[in-house]
Formats: structure tokens, C-alpha cells, sequence
């Protein structure tokens, strides 16, 4: 076979399996090269937001909540305003700032910057009792903010402890623990919580006075007791069924037949291995206690007043609906983006570290 | 050099309960008395169909199982709850699947040192990373790989990441548990010739669990035959793959594929009828009998014992062929 060429191999039949030689060709030396390059050493968290910041709409929600959260930061240092301050000029209390629509000033205000007064422009306008709206609505959306936030924390704790006990112990333990979860899981959980938010409201009441926490309010406080006392069985259940599965893998009995205690399995094998599911399911956590929150608020148990939040502003501003429309569209409008980023982040972030959707 | 074995199991049993329907518990019958040795540097290899019971004789004699009864010696100490741990150093695993027995989310260089680090053997980080490159030069691996994660591995390479970690607390005796069934046949070879190269170079001795009998002839001194959570065959590697006596056994080595087309046609195939009985409903007796067809009446009453045919060879069998 000297004369050799491709074309002396008989053509590939339809149906079988021989390789077409026709359709291959010598590999160039630059394309030999490119297979020693090798490729650059990633890590699974690495990747994960490597492929984060790919999704489009993560990017864009990571984006809204950042500027929202830099919002709520910095506003009340720039706005001369207090969410629970009276509109006054020089000392005496503006009656006329009442109601006022964005972006214009009482007759007051007017008469004080023809005199030469600096007066900050009331952005949103002013409430019922002549407030900066605007202010009230960034504090509003502070309180839902961390609500949602400390919720989720007291959840992931929770239930990450009780998963990983009943997870790794098995056995009766597992079944003893898994059976007060699904108590608690059978409860009608709105019904719970406003059970719950209006007796907590009046024990906490007492006990609270004259702490640290007692400046949060008691109503804040007993927030993130029903989302702690409620809504960790989710987190357990999914920490438990997590734990089931990497127990079994082998690297775990590897670790033990090195001699491994069990603390260290925990740590350095099961945890690493679950932290991408918890921090996805923790992140979808959030939108769901500020919903909870938004909605205990709208119907009055929710954060005390004068202290503002995103659903009792959206369900004050009901009263006068017809005549200032906008004092409703910009508590849900905070609500909606806040929440609706959180899911599209929480979405991303499982698409990108999920080992089950990768690729 | 003292005159007793390195590992002596004595009468192993690990049962495990299984739950029927929601009244009656079974037990399961995975390893039945199992007795056997292995010397200092040799090589047992530990043969049977799937889900006789060859990984967990390993993994019991590792008390990775607690098991049912028995003893283990190592070194003619017995292994007990209390002193595995000080053990641990000197008997390790090498498992089947290279892709579930490595860490994701550890790097070759962590998984490798974390028996370093469990049992304290350094003193500093670069005794630490010296000690890990030397490994993984032992085993055949490229040094400027320590940094990566097991996935960026492929299944041989990744197979040898876990002999390396079996091998960092000097061990004097490795279970190998079917550690080239997952891997393709060239690949096989070289893992292999690794296992031998270490047995040469450090006298570790090996119980070799695999079902490629071919493979565990070359690699083995003795081979032990199990059938249902029973040795029923244990003799030189050879003796057994050229004069098996039990009928079982028999059969076993007439399964292995032949290279030759024409021998492999002359030669008669012995083909079992019938299937493994379930270990849950293990039959009375021996527990080939339901498959065996030299079993007689005998064969149903008790379970024969394993009888010295000849110099180290035993087989559990009334009806010795051959």
C-alpha cells in the first residue's frame, strides 16, 4: 500500500458502524499544540459564578439589589429628613406640607427658599402628616431588607443544625427528629404566623423592656421568632436529604478508614459538598420572608409605627388611593423589585452551582 | 520476623438486618464465617460473582462495619473498637470508584495530605508538601498537578490520586476493593503494574478483591473463592486456576474468555443452572447446592467445612471433583 489514500478505503456503508476515513484529516501541528495547553485550574466556586455572571438576569438583579441596598445605606445620611420627623421650618410645623406630590414644596417651604433657605426636594412627597415620603419608604424597604435577611439567617441556622443531626446520626434519632418536622410542617403556616405574631407581640412586650433589643421593637423581634419557630423545617429537610445522599459517597468511608473523627467528616467532606444547595435555597429564603413580612404589615402585624415598612406604607396609602395614587405604586414597586431580584438571583445562583443543571 | 500471619480473620461475620415489610426483620447474611490469612507482603486475592460479599469482608476486616462476630488479628494483635484508630496507620482501602471515592471539592494535594494532617505526620507546610509530591511521584503522577481538583482527573489518574492517599501513612497492608473493574482494559494494566511496583519496592501486602479472575491471578499468591458470604475454595493462585476442586469454582474458570477462538470452542463450559439464591432466604446446607450438580441428600443438612485437599489448598465441598 504504498500509493495509499483515502479514497481506496470502500465507502461507508448506511447502516454500519465503520468509521468514514474520507471524512478525517491529519492534524496540523498548531492543532497538536493546542492539545498540550492545558486548561486553567478552576474551582467549583470559581466556576459557579464564572457562569453566574454569565446569566444575564442574575447580573442585572445583582445589580438592582446592590443599588438598592446602597440606597438604603447612604440615604439617610444625604436626606435631611427623619421617617418619623414633621416637616418644620425655622422651628414651627408646616401644616401646608401635607400630601404633597413628588418633587414640590409647600407654600411654607416656598417662602423660606425665597428667602434664601436651602430646602431638600422632597422626592416621593410627603405622607398624611406631612413626612418625606421618600425617606419613610427607604427606611420601609430597610426594615424589609433585614427582616428578610435575619429571617433567612435564623432558618439556615436552624435548620442547618437540626438537618445535620438527624442527617448524619440516621436511625432513631433521624426518625424522631424528622416527625417534629413534619408536625410543624402540617401546621397552616399563615395561620400560624398570625397566631403567633399577635400573642409573641404581647409576651415579648414585657420581657424585651429595657434591652438592647427593645429599640428594634417588639414587633420586629417577634418577626424573626415565627420565621424561626416556622419556616426551618424546609431548610432541615433539604440539609437532611443532602447529608443522606454524600454520606453514602465513598470519600466519606475513605475518610474514615484514615482514622477521620466524626467532626472532621462533617466539616472538610459533607458540609463543602451541601454549602452550594443551602446558600441557593438561603438565598430563595429571603424574597420569601419579605413577602411574609410585606404581607403581615399590609393587615397591621407587622413592625410598629411610627417605625415604617414597605407593606404598612402600601397599606396606608389604601385609605387615599383615588387621590395620591403614587404613595401605593412606590412601596410595591420596592417590594417587587426587591423580591423579584432576590428570586432571579436565587434562580442564577442555582442554575450556576447546581450539580445536576451544570451543563 | 515473627512466625504468625500479618492479618489473620478468624470466623468473620457481618450480618445486616433488613427490614421485609413493616413487621418482620431479616437478616442478611453478607459475610458467613470467613476465615483466612495473609503474610507479610503477600498477595490474597478475593474472588466471586456480584454480591457475595467480597467488599464487605474488606470493609468489615477494615471495621469500617461493625461486625456481627469474630476477630481480626493484625501483627497477632487483636483489632478491636478501642485500638482501630492506632491501626488505621497500618491497613488502609483503595475502593472501585475512583469518581465517588475522591472529595469534589478537595484538591489532589489536600486529598492526598489528609491523612497526613489526621495523624499528625509533619512538622511543617513544606515537610507537608514534600511528603504529598513525594507520594505522587510514587504512584506515577505529575507533582505540578497538586493543585487541582479531582475532576479535572481522568479515571486511571484519579484511581492512582487514591492509591496515594492509601499509601501517605505507610501502610503495611491495603484492601484493594475491585480497584480496576471501573477503569478500561489499558488502563487496568498500568494501575496494576503500580500495585506490583509498590508491593516490590514497599513488601505491602494486598487483599485483592476483583472478579477478573485473569487479573487476580497474576497479581495474587493465593486466591480465595466466595460464594454467598462463604469461602468455598482458598489455595495457590495457581493450583486454583489450573485444579479447581469445587464445583463452583469450576465453573468460574471455565467462564474466563479464552484468547484462542479454537481452544475456547473445544473447551466445555460448565454453565450453572438457575440463579444465585437470595442471601435473605439462604437455602440449609451448603449453599450451592440449589446450583450444583454433583449435590446430593448430604449436601442438605450441613454446611461442609473447608477440608485440606492438598498442601494449602481447602475446599468447602463433599463432593471434591478433580
Amino acid at each position: 500500500m504504498s500509493n495509499y489514500s483515502a479514497d481506496m478505503i470502500p465507502k461507508k456503508r448506511l447502516l454500519s458502524l465503520q468509521l468514514d476515513a474520507a471524512k478525517f484529516e491529519r492534524a496540523s501541528d498548531a492543532e497538536k499544540e493546542q492539545h498540550d495547553v492545558m486548561r486553567e485550574s478552576t474551582t467549583f466556586f470559581k466556576d459557579g459564578m464564572r457562569k453566574l455572571f454569565k446569566n444575564p438576569l442574575a447580573v442585572i438583579s445583582l445589580v438592582v439589589l446592590l443599588l438598592i441596598i446602597v440606597t438604603i445605606v447612604i440615604a439617610p445620611m444625604i436626606v435631611p429628613y427623619k421617617y418619623s420627623e414633621m416637616i418644620t421650618i425655622n422651628g414651627k410645623r408646616d401644616r401646608s406640607a401635607k400630601n404633597l406630590p413628588p418633587f414640590t414644596y409647600s407654600q411654607m417651604e416656598l417662602k423660606a427658599i425665597e428667602e434664601g433657605q436651602e430646602i431638600f426636594p422632597h422626592i416621593f412627597g410627603t405622607d398624611e402628616l406631612s413626612r418625606d415620603y421618600f425617606i419613610r419608604v427607604v427606611y420601609g424597604a430597610r426594615v424589609s431588607l433585614s427582616v428578610g435577611f435575619f429571617a433567612s439567617l435564623i432558618v439556615l441556622i436552624i435548620g442547618l443544625l437540626f438537618g445535620s443531626i438527624a442527617g448524619y446520626a440516621g436511625g432513631k434519632v433521624d426518625l424522631v427528629l424528622m416527625r417534629i418536622v413534619d408536625v410543624i410542617y402540617s401546621l397552616p403556616d399563615t395561620l400560624m404566623v398570625i397566631l403567633l405574631s399577635v400573642v409573641l407581640d404581647q409576651v415579648l412586650g414585657q420581657s424585651l423592656q429595657g434591652t438592647v433589643l427593645a429599640s428594634l421593637g417588639t414587633n420586629m423581634i417577634s418577626l424573626f421568632v415565627v420565621f424561626g419557630l416556622l419556616y426551618w423545617v424546609g431548610m432541615a429537610r433539604l440539609v437532611r436529604g443532602q447529608i443522606l445522599s454524600i454520606k453514602t459517597n465513598e470519600y466519606v468511608l475513605a475518610a474514615r478508614a484514615m482514622g477521620a473523627k466524626s467532626g472532621r467528616i462533617i466539616r472538610k467532606h459533607i458540609l463543602p459538598n451541601c454549602m452550594s444547595v443551602i446558600i441557593i435555597s438561603t438565598a430563595l429564603q429571603i424574597p420569601s420572608a419579605i413577602f411574609t413580612e410585606s404581607f403581615l404589615s399590609f393587615i397591621g402585624l407587622g413592625v410598629q409605627a411610627p417605625m415604617p415598612s414597605l407593606g404598612s406604607l402600601a397599606n396606608a396609602s389604601r385609605q387615599a388611593l383615588q387621590a395620591y395614587p403614587y404613595k401605593l405604586v412606590f412601596p410595591a414597586l420596592g417590594i417587587c423589585l426587591i423580591v423579584l431580584s432576590f428570586n432571579l438571583l436565587g434562580d442564577g445562583l442555582r442554575d450556576a452551582f447546581d450539580p445536576k443543571l451544570r451543563r | 520476623m515473627s512466625n504468625h500471619p500479618l492479618v489473620d480473620v478468624r470466623h468473620l461475620k457481618q450480618y445486616f438486618t433488613v427490614k421485609s415489610d413493616m413487621l418482620t426483620k431479616l437478616q442478611l447474611k453478607a459475610v458467613d464465617d470467613v476465615s483466612f490469612t495473609i503474610n507479610q507482603g503477600e498477595t490474597l486475592g478475593l474472588v466471586g460473582e456480584s454480591g457475595c460479599g467480597k467488599t464487605t469482608v474488606g470493609r468489615t476486616l477494615l471495621r469500617l462495619y461493625k461486625p456481627t462476630a469474630g476477630e481480626v488479628y493484625f501483627d497477632g494483635n487483636l483489632i478491636t473498637d478501642d485500638n482501630i484508630n492506632h491501626y488505621r496507620k497500618d491497613m488502609q482501602i483503595v475502593f472501585q470508584d475512583p469518581y465517588s471515592s475522591l472529595n469534589p471539592r478537595m484538591t489532589m494535594a489536600d486529598i492526598v495530605g489528609e491523612p497526613l494532617d489526621i495523624h499528625g505526620l509533619y512538622k511543617t507546610k513544606a515537610e507537608r508538601r514534600d511528603k504529598i509530591a513525594e507520594l505522587v511521584q510514587l504512584v506515577g503522577l505529575n507533582s505540578d498537578h497538586m493543585r487541582r481538583y479531582a475532576h479535572e482527573f481522568s479515571g486511571g489518574q484519579r484511581q492512582r490520586i487514591g492509591i496515594a492517599r492509601a499509601l501517605a501513612v505507610n501502610p503495611r497492608f491495603i484492601v484493594c476493593d475491585e480497584p480496576v473493574s471501573a477503569l478500561d482494559v489499558s488502563i487496568q494494566a498500568q494501575i496494576i503494574n503500580t500495585f506490583e511496583e509498590l508491593q516490590a519496592k514497599l513488601g505491602i501486602a494486598y487483599l485483592f478483591i476483583a472478579h477478573d479472575l485473569l487479573v487476580v491471578q497474576h497479581m495474587s499468591q493465593r486466591i480465595a473463592v466466595m460464594y454467598l458470604g462463604k469461602i468455598v475454595e482458598i489455595g495457590p493462585a495457581d493450583e486454583i486456576i489450573e485444579h479447581p476442586v469445587h464445583p463452583y469454582t469450576q465453573s468460574l474458570i471455565s467462564a474466563i474468555p479464552l484468547p484462542d477462538p479454537n481452544a475456547a470452542r473445544k473447551r466445555h463450559r460448565i454453565i450453572l443452572q438457575g440463579d444465585v439464591p437470595s442471601p435473605l432466604h439462604m437455602p440449609e446446607g451448603c449453599p450451592f447446592r440449589s446450583r450444583c450438580r454433583y449435590a446430593t441428600e448430604e449436601c442438605a443438612k450441613v454446611c461442609p467445612t473447608l477440608e485440606e485437599v492438598s498442601s494449602g489448598h481447602q475446599v468447602a465441598c463433599y463432593h471434591p471433583q478433580g
